[in-house]
């Protein structure tokens, strides 16, 4: 039995559907994240695990216990929000004592439980200040003391992090990880980075309108997308429009720049496909005569430490290819606008079958 | 830059003149008695309504403010959290007594509380209760305003939110989340409110309460140095009451601000 089971819910607003057909068992101390672009529906499933919506239909149940109509301060689960909103009024101590002031609690236990949970989140000494004299990244630790002090079945997490700069991003990401793990508390933590979902979770829910597209390991999200939105949303796998020219020579062309694979595939002259290339398989410059080239103009340059990702913008609105280099002190990188080439094998990119886009990428990318 | 400045102070000095002459006019004036300061010791001493119609009125208001704030801060509160859309109505409902004068309302009250099912207009009870009532709703757009004002300082929605996933039910997060933040803001609309109820006139005189308005209006008629002198009492006891309310306002967050700067 599951701790936390989501069976088949759907949450309507008006004529708009915001989620549907959701389905998510989730261990005790397991950590969920939920990742999706803006608008698919992460925010409307964590309210509703909250309490704050009641699902149009289908369960949700905590501890074997169905709370899909339980108000929410009833149902003993912990919300982080994106604003941290923690309370003007209150210093850091009663903020964080809150919800055992609401549960009763004797004085002397909440102010050891406050401080035991000052000490977790590593503000030993802030219990006395007020929120505003806090920095962001301190007020959001506060916030996740405050959630955790009354020993929620549940941690809810609603982008906590992306108010922050990145610095304090990652490090306060795995600050919430380590203390996770370390309370074993069961987490569900949404975001729209893929990053963010992928370096913290034992599972990642992929989402796209409302409903889920895929549920796996970060390592099976990545590596074995199961539908092309997960491959296009996910990592960094390029999908890429194609127009076939000559299917049984292995001819197409991407941004009507002419591409050969090493073998022949299905479609008829003139059909549009697309061909998913990993990030890896893509090399900057032009290379030796024979392998597959594509010239656009570069969009981004970012630095991810031991390696650089670069997006490549092929023709004005036209598709990008992003590709990765290792970061070496001699490399000469490209620089914004530049106009640059980029070099594949034959072998590199796959066609996606158009008629199941979303069958088995997997299948391909396990082939090549 | 400069010239700036100076047409600054120009315009402040304007100002205080502006407000400054008249009071001193007034208190120029109630001692030009034969014995200075006579119609002070007169209004304060011997004559009992002065004191009495006073703390009548005070005490009046305190209710119709208390009376007020129970009904208008949940209702703010409610309207912002889950029915947004309302908001224009309830903002035109709160307007009203702005456009229906105050005679219209003490003839109301009077022709529709003399007889059952309600007579309230039997007893002194009975008018004290419809005098409150009457107040409060002549209170409604000072209070309302207020509040709403300092609701949309806070983030109500998420505050109450993170006080209902921790436990809280409504009375709590109403009495310990959502006042606390917008005490500024209550103590405005109360302050506003005191001073309406202390100066009304139609309506406590239609209701014949023995309050400070009509007996202001009274002394005005019959006396001659007495009302300037009790214009500059109420004024001096107006200020203290807006004194205290500034010292109620600075909460622990300003002290501990203060004492943060240095
Ligand atoms: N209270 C509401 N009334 C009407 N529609 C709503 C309401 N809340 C959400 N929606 C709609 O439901 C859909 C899902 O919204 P939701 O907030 O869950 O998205 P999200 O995945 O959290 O996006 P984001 O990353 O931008 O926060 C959206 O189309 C949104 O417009
Ligand atoms: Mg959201």
């Amino acid at each position: 039995m599951s701790f936390l089971e989501l069976t088949d819910v759907q949450k309507r607003f008006g004529d708009t559907t915001a989620v549907e057909g959701f389905n998510l068992a989730a261990e005790k101390g397991e950590f969920v994240s939920f990742l999706g672009p803006s608008g698919c529906g992460k925010t409307t499933t964590l309210r509703m695990i909250a309490g704050f919506e009641q699902p149009t239909s289908g369960t949700i149940r905590i501890n074997d216990e169905d709370v899909t109509y339980r108000s929410p301060n009833k149902r003993n689960v912990g919300m982080v929000f994106q604003s941290y909103a923690l309370f003007p009024n209150m210093t850091v101590a009663d903020n964080i004592g809150f919800g055992l002031k609401v549960r009763k609690r004797p004085k002397d236990q909440i102010k050891k439980r406050v401080a035991e949970l000052l000490e977790i989140v590593n503000l030993p000494d802030k219990g006395a200040r007020y929120p505003y004299q806090l920095s962001g990244g301190q007020q959001q630790r506060v916030a996740l003391a405050r959630a955790l002090a009354f020993e929620p079945q549940v941690l809810l997490l609603d982008e906590p992090l992306s108010a922050l700069d990145a610095k304090i991003r990652v490090a306060l990401r795995h600050e919430i990880r380590s203390i996770q793990r370390q309370l074993g508390i069961t987490t569900v933590y949404v975001t729209h980075d893929q990053e963010e979902a992928l370096s913290l979770s034992d599972r990642v829910v992929v989402m796209s309108e409302g409903r889920m597209e895929q549920v796996g390991t970060p390592f099976e999200i990545y590596n074995f997308p199961s539908t092309a939105f997960v491959a296009s949303f996910v990592g960094t796998l390029n999908v890429l429009p194609g127009v076939v020219v000559d299917a049984s020579r292995g001819e197409l062309t991407i941004a009507g720049q002419p591409v050969r694979l090493g073998h022949a595939f299905e479609g008829s002259a003139g059909r549009e496909i697309r061909v998913a290339l990993r990030p890896e398989m893509v090399q900057l410059g032009p290379g030796e005569n024979g392998t597959n080239r594509l010239t656009g103009k570069v969009g981004d340059v970012s630095f991810l430490g031991s390696i650089v990702r670069i997006r490549l913008a092929l023709g004005e609105s036209g598709p990008t290819v992003v590709l990765d280099v290792f970061n070496e002190p001699t490399l000469r990188l490209p620089q914004l606008g530049d106009t640059a080439t980029v070099r594949f094998p034959q072998d590199g990119p796959l066609v996606l079958d158009p008629k199941a886009p979303v069958e088995s990428v997997e299948a391909l990318i396990a082939e090549a | 830059m400069k010239l700036s400045r100076i047409f600054s102070w120009v315009i402040f000095i304007l100002g205080v003149l502006y407000f400054l002459l008249p009071l001193y006019a007034t208190l120029e004036f109630s001692l030009r008695t034969k014995v200075p300061f006579v119609a002070y010791t007169n209004v304060l001493f011997k004559d009992p309504q002065f004191a009495g119609s006073l703390i009548y009125s005070a005490i009046v208001g305190v209710i119709t403010i208390l009376v007020s704030l129970l009904i208008i801060v949940p209702t703010a509160y409610w309207v912002r959290l889950r029915l947004p859309r309302l908001r224009p109505v309830v903002e035109f409902v709160t307007l009203l007594p702005f456009v229906i004068p105050p005679v219209i309302l003490a003839f109301g009250l009077l022709r529709a509380y003399a007889g059952p099912p309600l007579p309230l207009t039997g007893t002194d009870f009975g008018l004290n209760i419809l005098v409150v009532a009457a107040y409060v709703v002549l209170s409604f757009p000072y209070m309302y305003r207020a509040v709403d004002s300092g609701l949309q300082a806070i983030n109500v929605r998420t505050l109450t939110e993170a006080a209902q996933s921790m436990g809280a039910g409504w009375t709590r997060i109403l009495i310990s989340v959502i006042f606390p933040n917008i005490r500024v803001a209550l103590l405005s609309g109360a302050f506003l409110t005191l001073a309406i109820v202390i100066g009304e006139y139609t309506i406590a005189s239609f209701l014949v309460r023995p309050a400070f308005g009509p007996y202001l209006a009274l002394l005005g008629r019959d006396k001659a140095f007495e009302p300037a002198a009790v214009t500059i009492i109420s004024f001096g006891l107006t200020w203290m009451a807006m004194g205290m309310i500034a010292l109620l306002g600075r909460g622990s967050r300003q002290r501990v601000q203060v004492a943060g700067a240095r």
